[in-house]
């Protein structure tokens, strides 16, 4: 059981890589974008930026984020992210240390702010990272967040 | 099927601030329930997408690390009072919901 869904997720991922590679897959902002299985599934930070195309990002003072330095439960650490790169297209935001880092994506297109606030789920101390896209060019920051009770497994 | 969203856009300016509040589980699939030992399958918001008057203006692929009964902020510019803001939403189950409300000042 285990084993056959092992297989099924390295098949999926994989089949994803091919897909993206040809081009085949659209880019988030399309309406009914579909979901971005590479992304979701990669395991750790590398994997989950390059699956949103960000294999290069310069550091960006304009891309604010607002988390607690410490967070006292996991389960519910609010995240505001505001970006003040010219034509910000997306804003994602992935967590170091957790399982699939990857979290969230928005796509925002002209005429809707780069600002999106939300609330995350951490399993520990972990830095976050957000990403910003305008253009074909990427953007980064993090910040870490100090977690006292983890968000995952243990309690609810 | 799915419970009620909550949704309040206020014009502050030109720029509309749209808060929503959605009701759902947000299972990671990593959870253990506590009586049985038994991993609670994942069950989360996977799309969401917001319209001003029709025109998308925010568009969303969440996993399962968004906190249950998740909120979303974010900000449009150029609404006025009156126009019409929607939000729906999509999970890994297929189940949907969605909600809109009038953009107060």
């Amino acid at each position: 059981m285990k084993q056959a869904r092992r297989k099924f997720l390295a098949t999926s991922v994989g089949g994803g890589a091919a897909l993206a590679a040809l081009g085949l897959l659209r880019p988030i902002g399309a309406y009914a974008a579909p979901f971005n299985v590479d992304a979701a599934g990669a395991n750790n930070l590398k994997d989950a930026f390059k699956s949103l195309g960000a294999n290069q990002m310069s550091e960006s003072r304009d891309i604010f984020i607002k988390a607690p330095n410490i967070a006292e439960k996991g389960t519910v650490v609010p995240v505001e992210v505001s970006s003040k790169v010219a034509g910000t297209s997306n804003i994602a935001i992935l967590i170091e240390k957790n399982t699939n880092p990857f979290t969230a994506n928005f796509a925002i297109p002209s005429g809707t702010e780069g600002y999106v606030s939300t609330r995350v789920k951490m399993s520990g101390s972990s830095p976050l990272h957000v990403v910003v896209k305008a253009g074909d060019k990427f953007y980064h920051a993090q910040q870490e967040v100090k977690v006292t009770i983890g968000g995952c497994g243990g309690g609810s | 099927m799915a419970d009620p969203m909550k949704i309040r856009a206020v014009l502050e300016g030109d720029v509309c601030n749209v808060k929503v509040l959605m009701n759902h589980p947000m299972e990671t699939g990593q959870r253990r329930e506590a009586s049985t030992g038994q991993l609670v399958p994942a069950h989360f918001i996977q799309n969401v997408s917001a319209t001003l008057n029709g025109r998308l203006v925010m568009e969303a692929q969440w996993t399962q690390a968004i906190s249950k009964n998740p909120f979303l902020g974010f900000k449009v510019k150029g609404a006025r009072g009156g126009d019409r803001i929607s939000v729906s939403w999509v999970d890994n189950r297929g189940n949907k919901n969605s909600t809109d409300a009038l953009v107060g000042t």
